[in-house]
Protein backbone atom coordinates (compact mmCIF):
# COMPACT_ATOMS: atom_id res chain seq x y z
CA UNK A 1 0.00 0.00 0.00
CA UNK A 2 1.78 3.40 -1.08
CA UNK A 3 -0.53 5.75 1.06
CA UNK A 4 -2.33 4.85 4.31
CA UNK A 5 -4.54 8.17 6.28
CA UNK A 6 -5.45 7.21 9.36
CA UNK A 7 -8.23 8.80 11.45
CA UNK A 8 -7.16 12.11 9.93
CA UNK A 9 -8.48 15.38 12.32
CA UNK A 10 -8.60 18.95 11.08
CA UNK A 11 -10.11 21.92 12.05
CA UNK A 12 -10.21 25.29 11.13
CA UNK A 13 -11.64 27.54 13.64
CA UNK A 14 -14.75 25.97 14.40
CA UNK A 15 -15.06 24.21 10.49
CA UNK A 16 -14.63 20.84 10.51
CA UNK A 17 -12.69 20.67 7.43
CA UNK A 18 -11.48 16.44 8.21
CA UNK A 19 -13.40 14.27 10.50
CA UNK A 20 -11.70 10.88 11.15
CA UNK A 21 -10.54 10.39 7.81
CA UNK A 22 -8.93 7.17 6.53
CA UNK A 23 -7.95 6.20 3.08
CA UNK A 24 -5.97 3.50 2.12
CA UNK A 25 -4.24 4.32 -1.88
CA UNK A 26 -2.61 1.13 -3.16
CA UNK A 27 0.63 1.29 -4.79
CA UNK A 28 0.75 2.41 -8.62
CA UNK A 29 -2.97 3.35 -8.64
CA UNK A 30 -4.84 6.01 -9.67
CA UNK A 31 -7.21 7.57 -6.97
CA UNK A 32 -9.67 10.67 -7.22
CA UNK A 33 -11.15 12.30 -3.93
CA UNK A 34 -14.37 13.24 -5.15
CA UNK A 35 -17.23 15.86 -3.40
CA UNK A 36 -18.95 19.11 -3.57
CA UNK A 37 -16.68 22.11 -2.66
CA UNK A 38 -16.21 21.86 1.08
CA UNK A 39 -16.30 18.69 1.62
CA UNK A 40 -12.79 18.33 2.69
CA UNK A 41 -11.08 16.76 -0.61
CA UNK A 42 -8.26 19.44 -1.04
CA UNK A 43 -7.27 19.84 2.51
CA UNK A 44 -7.28 15.83 2.70
CA UNK A 45 -4.69 16.26 -0.48
CA UNK A 46 -2.70 19.28 1.42
CA UNK A 47 -2.46 16.81 4.40
CA UNK A 48 -0.78 14.19 2.18
CA UNK A 49 1.56 16.66 0.55
CA UNK A 50 2.40 18.11 3.95
CA UNK A 51 1.08 21.40 3.41
CA UNK A 52 -1.55 21.35 6.20
CA UNK A 53 -1.08 19.60 9.88
CA UNK A 54 -3.53 17.51 10.74
CA UNK A 55 -4.76 18.05 14.49
CA UNK A 56 -4.46 14.10 14.76
CA UNK A 57 -4.00 10.95 12.99
CA UNK A 58 -0.93 9.72 10.85
CA UNK A 59 -0.36 9.86 7.20
CA UNK A 60 1.85 6.85 5.80
CA UNK A 61 3.68 7.07 2.42
CA UNK A 62 5.97 3.71 1.15
CA UNK A 63 5.30 2.36 4.97
CA UNK A 64 7.02 5.49 6.44
CA UNK A 65 5.26 7.57 8.82
CA UNK A 66 5.37 10.76 7.43
CA UNK A 67 3.12 12.88 10.05
CA UNK A 68 5.90 15.27 11.09
CA UNK A 69 7.92 15.26 7.79
CA UNK A 70 7.89 18.71 5.65
CA UNK A 71 6.72 18.34 2.86
CA UNK A 72 10.10 19.33 1.35
CA UNK A 73 10.96 15.47 2.45
CA UNK A 74 7.95 13.90 1.54
CA UNK A 75 8.73 13.13 -2.20
CA UNK A 76 5.41 14.30 -3.01
CA UNK A 77 4.59 16.02 -6.05
CA UNK A 78 1.78 18.42 -5.87
CA UNK A 79 0.06 20.39 -9.01
CA UNK A 80 -1.77 23.55 -7.86
CA UNK A 81 -4.91 24.12 -8.85
CA UNK A 82 -4.13 27.72 -10.57
CA UNK A 83 -0.34 25.93 -11.80
CA UNK A 84 1.30 28.26 -9.43
CA UNK A 85 4.07 28.84 -12.42
CA UNK A 86 7.07 30.66 -11.32
CA UNK A 87 6.70 33.59 -13.18
CA UNK A 88 10.18 35.13 -13.58
CA UNK A 89 11.34 31.71 -15.08
CA UNK A 90 11.30 30.17 -18.10
CA UNK A 91 9.27 26.88 -18.34
CA UNK A 92 12.78 24.77 -18.77
CA UNK A 93 14.15 26.66 -15.12
CA UNK A 94 10.33 26.12 -13.99
CA UNK A 95 10.88 22.51 -14.83
CA UNK A 96 14.56 22.07 -13.50
CA UNK A 97 13.40 24.01 -10.19
CA UNK A 98 13.17 20.42 -7.98
CA UNK A 99 16.40 19.12 -9.71
CA UNK A 100 18.27 22.36 -9.10
CA UNK A 101 17.13 22.81 -5.29
CA UNK A 102 18.72 19.31 -4.58
CA UNK A 103 21.95 20.00 -6.29
CA UNK A 104 21.16 17.22 -9.05
CA UNK A 105 24.23 17.21 -11.48
CA UNK A 106 24.14 19.76 -14.54
CA UNK A 107 24.26 17.25 -17.24
CA UNK A 108 21.55 15.21 -16.01
CA UNK A 109 19.30 17.59 -14.96
CA UNK A 110 19.41 19.18 -18.38
CA UNK A 111 18.69 15.80 -19.96
CA UNK A 112 15.92 15.08 -17.50
CA UNK A 113 14.18 18.24 -18.26
CA UNK A 114 14.43 18.03 -22.03
CA UNK A 115 12.92 14.35 -21.40
CA UNK A 116 9.66 15.75 -19.97
CA UNK A 117 8.86 18.50 -21.85
CA UNK A 118 8.68 15.94 -24.96
CA UNK A 119 6.55 14.04 -22.32
CA UNK A 120 4.13 16.85 -22.04
CA UNK A 121 4.62 17.85 -25.50
CA UNK A 122 6.13 21.19 -24.68
CA UNK A 123 9.59 20.55 -26.70
CA UNK A 124 10.36 24.13 -28.76
CA UNK A 125 8.67 25.82 -25.84
CA UNK A 126 11.12 25.79 -22.85
CA UNK A 127 12.87 29.18 -23.28
CA UNK A 128 9.27 30.96 -23.18
CA UNK A 129 8.21 32.43 -19.90
CA UNK A 130 4.88 30.86 -17.99
CA UNK A 131 2.71 33.95 -19.20
CA UNK A 132 3.49 33.34 -22.54
CA UNK A 133 1.79 29.63 -22.03
CA UNK A 134 -1.56 29.06 -23.08
CA UNK A 135 -3.60 27.32 -19.26
CA UNK A 136 -3.50 24.11 -20.96
CA UNK A 137 0.37 24.23 -21.87
CA UNK A 138 0.94 25.67 -17.64
CA UNK A 139 -0.89 22.65 -16.51
CA UNK A 140 1.39 20.66 -18.10
CA UNK A 141 4.50 22.53 -17.49
CA UNK A 142 3.20 22.35 -13.61
CA UNK A 143 2.65 18.26 -14.07
CA UNK A 144 6.63 18.30 -15.85
CA UNK A 145 7.97 19.98 -12.93
CA UNK A 146 5.79 18.06 -10.44
CA UNK A 147 7.57 14.87 -12.23
CA UNK A 148 10.97 16.53 -12.02
CA UNK A 149 12.59 15.00 -8.73
CA UNK A 150 10.63 12.01 -9.80
CA UNK A 151 8.14 11.58 -6.48
CA UNK A 152 6.64 8.62 -5.53
CA UNK A 153 3.10 10.26 -5.32
CA UNK A 154 2.00 12.86 -7.42
CA UNK A 155 -0.86 14.75 -5.82
CA UNK A 156 -3.13 16.93 -7.99
CA UNK A 157 -5.64 19.63 -6.51
CA UNK A 158 -8.75 20.29 -9.23
CA UNK A 159 -5.99 19.72 -12.56
CA UNK A 160 -8.63 20.13 -15.08
CA UNK A 161 -10.57 22.80 -13.41
CA UNK A 162 -10.10 25.75 -15.10
CA UNK A 163 -9.69 24.63 -18.05
CA UNK A 164 -12.38 24.72 -21.08
CA UNK A 165 -14.21 21.78 -21.64
CA UNK A 166 -12.47 20.74 -25.04
CA UNK A 167 -8.79 20.92 -23.50
CA UNK A 168 -10.24 19.38 -20.50
CA UNK A 169 -10.83 16.18 -21.74
CA UNK A 170 -8.21 16.27 -23.99
CA UNK A 171 -6.21 16.48 -20.75
CA UNK A 172 -7.97 13.82 -18.95
CA UNK A 173 -7.41 11.37 -21.40
CA UNK A 174 -3.63 12.00 -21.54
CA UNK A 175 -3.40 12.17 -17.70
CA UNK A 176 -4.79 8.28 -17.93
CA UNK A 177 -2.30 7.38 -20.56
CA UNK A 178 0.76 8.56 -18.75
CA UNK A 179 -0.58 7.50 -15.27
CA UNK A 180 0.13 3.99 -17.19
CA UNK A 181 3.03 4.99 -18.80
CA UNK A 182 4.77 6.44 -15.59
CA UNK A 183 4.45 4.04 -12.96
CA UNK A 184 3.47 6.61 -10.16
CA UNK A 185 0.80 6.44 -7.19
CA UNK A 186 -1.51 9.09 -8.37
CA UNK A 187 -4.42 11.10 -6.35
CA UNK A 188 -6.50 13.87 -8.14
CA UNK A 189 -9.44 16.30 -6.38
CA UNK A 190 -12.75 16.96 -8.50
CA UNK A 191 -15.88 17.92 -8.23
CA UNK A 192 -17.25 16.92 -11.44
CA UNK A 193 -17.83 12.73 -10.57
CA UNK A 194 -17.92 12.40 -14.88
CA UNK A 195 -13.86 13.44 -14.46
CA UNK A 196 -13.69 10.88 -11.71
CA UNK A 197 -15.73 7.84 -13.36
CA UNK A 198 -13.54 8.48 -16.58
CA UNK A 199 -10.14 8.85 -15.02
CA UNK A 200 -10.14 7.16 -11.43
CA UNK A 201 -9.91 3.23 -10.95
CA UNK A 202 -10.74 4.55 -7.48
CA UNK A 203 -12.90 7.20 -6.26
CA UNK A 204 -12.88 8.55 -2.16
CA UNK A 205 -16.39 10.36 -1.84
CA UNK A 206 -15.93 13.03 0.33
CA UNK A 207 -19.06 15.23 1.87
CA UNK A 208 -18.27 17.56 4.99
CA UNK A 209 -15.02 16.62 6.01
CA UNK A 210 -16.33 12.78 5.44
CA UNK A 211 -15.50 9.97 3.56
CA UNK A 212 -18.91 8.72 2.33
CA UNK A 213 -17.68 5.97 0.45
CA UNK A 214 -14.79 3.97 -1.57
CA UNK A 215 -14.68 2.44 -4.45
CA UNK A 216 -14.24 1.58 -7.96
CA UNK A 217 -16.39 3.12 -10.26
CA UNK A 218 -18.57 1.01 -11.07
CA UNK A 219 -19.39 -0.13 -7.50
CA UNK A 220 -20.26 3.37 -6.33
CA UNK A 221 -22.57 3.93 -9.62
CA UNK A 222 -24.30 0.20 -8.78
CA UNK A 223 -23.76 -0.05 -5.11
CA UNK A 224 -24.03 3.79 -3.56
CA UNK A 225 -23.79 2.72 0.62
CA UNK A 226 -25.84 6.08 1.18
CA UNK A 227 -28.26 8.77 -0.20
CA UNK A 228 -25.65 11.28 -1.01
CA UNK A 229 -23.45 8.82 -3.28
CA UNK A 230 -25.61 7.89 -5.04
CA UNK A 231 -27.05 11.23 -6.16
CA UNK A 232 -23.51 12.50 -6.21
CA UNK A 233 -22.53 10.37 -8.36
CA UNK A 234 -25.02 10.50 -10.98
CA UNK A 235 -28.32 11.66 -11.69
CA UNK A 236 -31.47 10.26 -9.66
CA UNK A 237 -34.91 10.77 -8.87
CA UNK A 238 -36.27 10.33 -5.14
CA UNK A 239 -39.69 8.54 -5.00
CA UNK A 240 -42.45 8.68 -1.93
CA UNK A 241 -39.26 9.55 1.05
CA UNK A 242 -36.53 7.00 0.95
CA UNK A 243 -36.37 5.29 -2.66
CA UNK A 244 -34.30 6.55 -5.11
CA UNK A 245 -34.00 5.59 -8.93
CA UNK A 246 -31.87 6.29 -11.66
CA UNK A 247 -33.28 7.93 -15.03
CA UNK A 248 -32.45 4.85 -16.68
CA UNK A 249 -33.88 2.27 -14.52
CA UNK A 250 -36.87 3.65 -15.26
CA UNK A 251 -38.84 1.55 -17.86
CA UNK A 252 -41.62 2.98 -20.34
CA UNK A 253 -44.13 1.11 -21.86
CA UNK A 254 -47.54 1.32 -24.04
CA UNK A 255 -50.46 1.71 -21.45
CA UNK A 256 -52.19 -1.92 -22.98
CA UNK A 257 -48.45 -3.67 -22.58
CA UNK A 258 -48.31 -3.14 -18.80
CA UNK A 259 -49.65 -5.17 -15.85
CA UNK A 260 -49.60 -3.96 -12.98
CA UNK A 261 -47.42 -0.97 -13.97
CA UNK A 262 -47.64 2.67 -12.43
CA UNK A 263 -49.38 4.86 -14.83
CA UNK A 264 -47.66 8.34 -16.00
CA UNK A 265 -48.53 11.31 -17.91
CA UNK A 266 -46.05 12.79 -19.73
CA UNK A 267 -45.23 16.37 -18.98
CA UNK A 268 -42.47 17.37 -21.66
CA UNK A 269 -39.81 15.37 -23.80
CA UNK A 270 -36.24 16.95 -24.20
CA UNK A 271 -34.33 15.15 -27.12
CA UNK A 272 -30.69 15.16 -26.36
CA UNK A 273 -29.51 13.44 -28.98
CA UNK A 274 -28.72 10.05 -28.49
CA UNK A 275 -30.69 10.24 -24.69
CA UNK A 276 -34.13 11.43 -24.24
CA UNK A 277 -35.16 13.04 -21.21
CA UNK A 278 -38.79 12.14 -20.15
CA UNK A 279 -40.37 14.30 -17.69
CA UNK A 280 -43.09 12.45 -16.11
CA UNK A 281 -46.27 13.32 -13.61
CA UNK A 282 -46.77 10.20 -11.54
CA UNK A 283 -50.61 9.19 -10.40
CA UNK A 284 -49.70 10.83 -7.04
CA UNK A 285 -48.91 13.59 -8.02
CA UNK A 286 -45.05 13.05 -8.17
CA UNK A 287 -42.43 14.16 -10.78
CA UNK A 288 -39.50 12.46 -12.05
CA UNK A 289 -37.64 11.84 -15.31
CA UNK A 290 -36.47 8.75 -17.10
CA UNK A 291 -34.33 8.78 -19.78
CA UNK A 292 -34.48 6.78 -22.53
CA UNK A 293 -32.78 5.86 -26.33
CA UNK A 294 -33.82 7.68 -29.09
CA UNK A 295 -34.92 4.33 -30.78
CA UNK A 296 -37.31 3.84 -27.74
CA UNK A 297 -38.65 6.99 -27.85
CA UNK A 298 -39.46 6.71 -31.43
CA UNK A 299 -41.14 3.31 -30.88
CA UNK A 300 -43.32 4.48 -28.38
CA UNK A 301 -44.09 7.68 -29.90
CA UNK A 302 -43.83 10.02 -27.00
CA UNK A 303 -44.97 13.26 -26.93
CA UNK A 304 -46.51 16.04 -24.38
CA UNK A 305 -49.65 14.83 -22.99
CA UNK A 306 -49.65 11.36 -23.25
CA UNK A 307 -50.43 8.87 -20.62
CA UNK A 308 -47.98 6.08 -20.26
CA UNK A 309 -47.07 3.00 -17.97
CA UNK A 310 -43.72 3.11 -16.13
CA UNK A 311 -42.13 0.02 -14.20
CA UNK A 312 -38.95 0.78 -12.05
CA UNK A 313 -35.67 -1.07 -12.16
CA UNK A 314 -33.72 -1.70 -9.02
CA UNK A 315 -35.20 0.68 -6.63
CA UNK A 316 -32.49 1.93 -3.54
CA UNK A 317 -34.03 2.38 -0.17
CA UNK A 318 -31.41 4.32 2.10
CA UNK A 319 -32.36 4.60 6.10
CA UNK A 320 -33.39 8.17 6.49
CA UNK A 321 -30.36 10.27 7.63
CA UNK B 1 -27.80 66.30 -26.87
CA UNK B 2 -25.65 63.58 -26.48
CA UNK B 3 -22.63 66.07 -28.39
CA UNK B 4 -23.28 69.13 -25.70
CA UNK B 5 -22.98 66.22 -23.10
CA UNK B 6 -19.71 65.35 -24.63
CA UNK B 7 -18.57 69.18 -25.15
CA UNK B 8 -19.12 69.97 -21.17
CA UNK B 9 -17.32 66.81 -20.45
CA UNK B 10 -14.57 67.60 -22.57
CA UNK B 11 -14.30 71.43 -21.28
CA UNK B 12 -14.96 70.47 -17.55
CA UNK B 13 -12.04 67.63 -18.60
CA UNK B 14 -9.69 71.00 -19.51
CA UNK B 15 -10.80 72.42 -16.54
CA UNK B 16 -9.33 69.32 -13.77
CA UNK B 17 -6.12 69.44 -15.93
CA UNK B 18 -5.86 73.26 -15.69
CA UNK B 19 -6.42 73.21 -12.06
CA UNK B 20 -4.26 69.84 -11.24
CA UNK B 21 -1.42 71.57 -13.45
CA UNK B 22 -2.18 75.08 -11.72
CA UNK B 23 -1.62 73.61 -8.59
CA UNK B 24 1.90 72.04 -8.97
CA UNK B 25 3.10 74.63 -10.88
CA UNK B 26 2.42 77.10 -8.05
CA UNK B 27 3.41 74.33 -5.13
CA UNK B 28 6.45 72.97 -6.68
CA UNK B 29 7.37 73.44 -10.10
CA UNK B 30 7.59 77.52 -9.01
CA UNK B 31 9.89 77.14 -6.41
CA UNK B 32 12.08 74.78 -7.64
CA UNK B 33 12.69 77.05 -10.17
CA UNK B 34 13.38 79.96 -8.26
CA UNK B 35 15.97 78.32 -6.22
CA UNK B 36 17.80 76.66 -9.27
CA UNK B 37 17.15 80.75 -11.21
CA UNK B 38 19.00 82.35 -7.75
CA UNK B 39 21.57 79.60 -7.15
CA UNK B 40 22.93 80.44 -10.90
CA UNK B 41 22.06 83.72 -11.16
CA UNK B 42 26.05 84.99 -10.63
CA UNK B 43 27.02 81.77 -12.63
CA UNK B 44 29.08 78.97 -11.53
CA UNK B 45 32.31 79.67 -10.03
CA UNK B 46 30.39 80.92 -6.58
CA UNK B 47 28.27 78.18 -6.85
CA UNK B 48 30.88 75.53 -7.36
CA UNK B 49 33.02 77.31 -4.62
CA UNK B 50 30.09 77.31 -1.69
CA UNK B 51 29.56 73.08 -2.80
CA UNK B 52 33.54 72.67 -2.24
CA UNK B 53 33.32 74.32 1.05
CA UNK B 54 34.75 71.78 3.41
CA UNK B 55 31.93 72.20 5.71
CA UNK B 56 29.71 71.21 2.70
CA UNK B 57 31.62 68.31 2.04
CA UNK B 58 31.12 66.85 5.01
CA UNK B 59 27.39 67.07 5.17
CA UNK B 60 27.31 65.60 1.77
CA UNK B 61 29.29 62.44 2.92
CA UNK B 62 27.79 62.81 6.32
CA UNK B 63 24.71 62.09 4.92
CA UNK B 64 25.56 59.34 2.07
CA UNK B 65 26.48 57.68 5.19
CA UNK B 66 23.31 57.60 6.93
CA UNK B 67 21.69 56.81 3.94
CA UNK B 68 24.41 54.11 3.21
CA UNK B 69 23.67 52.74 6.65
CA UNK B 70 19.73 53.32 7.54
CA UNK B 71 18.75 52.07 4.29
CA UNK B 72 19.73 49.04 4.10
CA UNK B 73 19.13 48.55 7.34
CA UNK B 74 15.08 49.17 6.66
CA UNK B 75 15.49 46.97 3.77
CA UNK B 76 16.15 43.90 5.44
CA UNK B 77 14.05 44.89 8.18
CA UNK B 78 11.22 45.51 5.91
CA UNK B 79 11.17 42.46 3.66
CA UNK B 80 11.33 40.41 7.71
CA UNK B 81 8.60 42.40 8.72
CA UNK B 82 6.65 42.36 5.95
CA UNK B 83 7.14 38.19 5.49
CA UNK B 84 6.06 38.31 9.05
CA UNK B 85 2.69 39.75 8.73
CA UNK B 86 1.41 38.33 5.26
CA UNK B 87 3.14 34.67 5.96
CA UNK B 88 3.06 33.97 10.04
CA UNK B 89 0.05 35.69 10.82
CA UNK B 90 -0.05 35.86 14.57
CA UNK B 91 -1.82 37.23 17.65
CA UNK B 92 -1.45 41.20 17.53
CA UNK B 93 -0.42 41.11 13.55
CA UNK B 94 -2.73 44.19 13.53
CA UNK B 95 -0.99 45.95 16.12
CA UNK B 96 2.57 45.63 14.93
CA UNK B 97 0.92 46.56 11.21
CA UNK B 98 -0.34 49.63 12.87
CA UNK B 99 3.01 50.44 14.39
CA UNK B 100 4.83 50.48 11.37
CA UNK B 101 3.24 53.63 10.63
CA UNK B 102 3.55 55.21 13.01
CA UNK B 103 7.06 57.28 11.07
CA UNK B 104 4.52 58.19 9.02
CA UNK B 105 1.83 59.70 11.36
CA UNK B 106 4.39 60.98 14.40
CA UNK B 107 6.15 64.51 13.16
CA UNK B 108 9.65 63.99 13.18
CA UNK B 109 10.56 66.41 15.81
CA UNK B 110 8.66 64.07 17.98
CA UNK B 111 10.65 60.92 17.36
CA UNK B 112 13.54 63.35 17.40
CA UNK B 113 12.83 63.88 21.21
CA UNK B 114 11.80 60.29 22.36
CA UNK B 115 14.87 59.20 20.82
CA UNK B 116 17.05 61.67 23.05
CA UNK B 117 14.83 60.54 25.84
CA UNK B 118 15.57 56.84 25.87
CA UNK B 119 19.37 57.20 24.36
CA UNK B 120 20.43 60.23 25.98
CA UNK B 121 22.74 61.04 28.60
CA UNK B 122 19.62 61.33 31.00
CA UNK B 123 17.53 59.19 28.80
CA UNK B 124 17.25 54.88 29.74
CA UNK B 125 19.77 53.61 27.70
CA UNK B 126 22.00 56.60 27.82
CA UNK B 127 23.62 56.52 31.09
CA UNK B 128 24.61 52.35 31.21
CA UNK B 129 25.64 53.41 27.11
CA UNK B 130 27.60 56.60 28.22
CA UNK B 131 29.59 54.10 30.97
CA UNK B 132 30.48 51.84 28.35
CA UNK B 133 31.82 54.74 26.75
CA UNK B 134 29.16 54.98 23.64
CA UNK B 135 27.78 58.27 22.85
CA UNK B 136 24.74 57.60 20.89
CA UNK B 137 22.79 61.31 21.20
CA UNK B 138 25.08 64.28 19.39
CA UNK B 139 26.29 61.58 17.14
CA UNK B 140 26.36 59.24 14.31
CA UNK B 141 24.68 56.34 16.03
CA UNK B 142 21.85 58.53 17.02
CA UNK B 143 21.51 60.20 13.63
CA UNK B 144 21.15 56.76 12.22
CA UNK B 145 18.58 55.52 14.51
CA UNK B 146 16.34 58.84 13.97
CA UNK B 147 17.14 58.79 9.89
CA UNK B 148 15.98 54.56 10.15
CA UNK B 149 13.19 55.36 12.20
CA UNK B 150 11.43 57.85 9.86
CA UNK B 151 12.01 56.05 6.94
CA UNK B 152 11.39 52.73 8.42
CA UNK B 153 7.66 52.08 6.70
CA UNK B 154 8.25 52.23 2.93
CA UNK B 155 9.68 48.64 2.23
CA UNK B 156 7.22 46.82 4.18
CA UNK B 157 4.44 49.11 3.24
CA UNK B 158 5.20 48.51 -0.53
CA UNK B 159 5.99 44.72 -0.33
CA UNK B 160 2.84 43.84 1.94
CA UNK B 161 0.30 44.25 -1.11
CA UNK B 162 2.14 42.37 -3.51
CA UNK B 163 2.94 39.50 -1.08
CA UNK B 164 -0.70 39.30 -0.55
CA UNK B 165 -1.64 39.49 -3.73
CA UNK B 166 1.10 36.83 -4.56
CA UNK B 167 -0.64 34.32 -2.72
CA UNK B 168 1.76 30.99 -1.25
CA UNK B 169 1.25 28.59 -4.34
CA UNK B 170 4.27 29.11 -5.65
CA UNK B 171 6.26 29.12 -2.39
CA UNK B 172 4.19 25.86 -1.38
CA UNK B 173 5.01 24.44 -4.63
CA UNK B 174 8.96 25.26 -4.07
CA UNK B 175 8.57 23.62 -1.13
CA UNK B 176 7.20 20.55 -2.37
CA UNK B 177 9.28 20.27 -5.09
CA UNK B 178 12.26 20.09 -2.35
CA UNK B 179 13.71 23.60 -1.56
CA UNK B 180 14.25 24.46 1.91
CA UNK B 181 12.89 27.39 3.52
CA UNK B 182 15.81 29.40 2.39
CA UNK B 183 15.58 28.57 -0.70
CA UNK B 184 12.01 29.48 -1.19
CA UNK B 185 12.88 33.17 -0.04
CA UNK B 186 15.89 33.70 -2.93
CA UNK B 187 14.22 31.97 -5.48
CA UNK B 188 10.55 32.18 -5.41
CA UNK B 189 9.67 34.58 -3.06
CA UNK B 190 11.94 37.20 -3.51
CA UNK B 191 12.01 37.50 -7.59
CA UNK B 192 8.57 37.95 -7.18
CA UNK B 193 8.23 40.57 -4.92
CA UNK B 194 11.72 42.65 -6.30
CA UNK B 195 10.13 45.53 -7.94
CA UNK B 196 8.40 46.42 -4.49
CA UNK B 197 11.11 45.91 -2.71
CA UNK B 198 12.90 48.49 -5.47
CA UNK B 199 10.54 50.83 -4.93
CA UNK B 200 10.41 50.45 -1.64
CA UNK B 201 14.35 50.93 -1.44
CA UNK B 202 14.04 54.34 -3.47
CA UNK B 203 11.06 56.10 -1.42
CA UNK B 204 13.30 55.07 1.37
CA UNK B 205 16.61 56.65 0.05
CA UNK B 206 14.87 60.18 -0.92
CA UNK B 207 13.15 59.91 2.55
CA UNK B 208 16.52 59.42 4.59
CA UNK B 209 17.99 61.64 2.49
CA UNK B 210 15.62 64.86 3.00
CA UNK B 211 15.07 64.41 6.31
CA UNK B 212 15.48 67.12 8.48
CA UNK B 213 13.40 67.19 12.40
CA UNK B 214 14.41 64.75 13.86
CA UNK B 215 17.97 64.24 12.72
CA UNK B 216 18.36 68.18 13.79
CA UNK B 217 16.84 67.39 17.16
CA UNK B 218 19.28 63.87 17.72
CA UNK B 219 22.51 65.07 16.13
CA UNK B 220 23.04 68.40 18.17
CA UNK B 221 24.18 69.96 14.97
CA UNK B 222 27.42 70.66 15.24
CA UNK B 223 29.10 71.84 12.03
CA UNK B 224 31.24 70.05 10.04
CA UNK B 225 30.61 66.90 12.42
CA UNK B 226 27.38 65.77 12.94
CA UNK B 227 25.76 68.20 10.41
CA UNK B 228 23.94 66.34 7.40
CA UNK B 229 23.08 68.08 4.27
CA UNK B 230 19.96 69.40 4.67
CA UNK B 231 21.20 70.61 8.02
CA UNK B 232 23.87 72.35 6.45
CA UNK B 233 21.11 73.97 4.71
CA UNK B 234 19.49 75.42 7.60
CA UNK B 235 22.36 76.45 9.25
CA UNK B 236 23.95 78.48 6.29
CA UNK B 237 20.19 80.11 5.35
CA UNK B 238 20.35 81.09 9.26
CA UNK B 239 23.72 82.62 8.84
CA UNK B 240 22.31 84.59 6.02
CA UNK B 241 25.13 82.98 3.56
CA UNK B 242 22.60 82.70 0.72
CA UNK B 243 24.75 81.54 -1.68
CA UNK B 244 25.59 78.68 0.44
CA UNK B 245 22.18 77.63 1.31
CA UNK B 246 21.23 77.38 -2.47
CA UNK B 247 23.95 75.76 -3.25
CA UNK B 248 23.75 73.27 -0.77
CA UNK B 249 19.92 72.95 -1.55
CA UNK B 250 20.14 72.17 -5.59
CA UNK B 251 22.58 69.60 -4.35
CA UNK B 252 20.40 68.12 -2.36
CA UNK B 253 17.36 68.43 -4.76
CA UNK B 254 19.33 67.19 -7.26
CA UNK B 255 20.26 63.70 -5.31
CA UNK B 256 16.64 63.69 -5.03
CA UNK B 257 15.54 64.02 -8.16
CA UNK B 258 17.88 61.49 -9.75
CA UNK B 259 16.36 58.99 -6.59
CA UNK B 260 12.85 59.47 -8.21
CA UNK B 261 14.15 59.00 -12.00
CA UNK B 262 15.75 56.10 -11.40
CA UNK B 263 12.86 54.91 -9.84
CA UNK B 264 10.67 56.02 -12.57
CA UNK B 265 13.23 53.92 -15.09
CA UNK B 266 12.70 50.89 -12.57
CA UNK B 267 9.02 50.81 -12.25
CA UNK B 268 8.55 51.14 -16.67
CA UNK B 269 11.53 48.54 -16.92
CA UNK B 270 9.02 46.39 -13.90
CA UNK B 271 5.97 46.57 -16.32
CA UNK B 272 7.57 45.50 -19.34
CA UNK B 273 9.19 43.05 -17.75
CA UNK B 274 5.83 41.52 -15.97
Amino acid sequence: MAIEVYDVNKRFGDFVALGDVSVPVDDGSLTALLGPSGSGKSTLLRVIAGLETPDSGRVVIDGDDVTDTPARERGVGFVFQAYAPFKHMTVRDNVAFGLRVRKHPKADTERRVAELLGLVRLDGLGDRYPSQLSGGQQQRMALARALAPQPHVLLLDEPFGALDAQVRAELRDWLRRLHDEIDVTTIFVTHDQEEAMEVAEQIVVMNRGRIEQIGAPRELYEHPSNEFVMSFIGPVNRLGGNTFLRPHDIEILAIDEAGGATEALVERVVHLGFEVRVELLLGDGERIWAQVTREQAAELELAEGQILATRFRSPRVFAAG
Amino acid sequence: MSSSVRQGSRASRYALRTIALGYLTLLLVLPLVALFYRTFEHGLAPVWAAVTAPYAVHAFWLSLELVAIAVPLNTVFGIGIALLLERHPFRGRSLVGALIDVPFAVSPVVIGLSLVLVYGDQGWFGTSLMAHGISVIFSVPGMVLATAFVSLPFVARETMPVLRELGTDSEEAAATLGASPWQVFWRVTLPAIRWAVTYGVVLTTARALGEFGAVSIVSGNVLGVTQTLPLYVKNEFDNFDVTGAYAASVVLALLTVFTLLFMQVLTRKARRAD
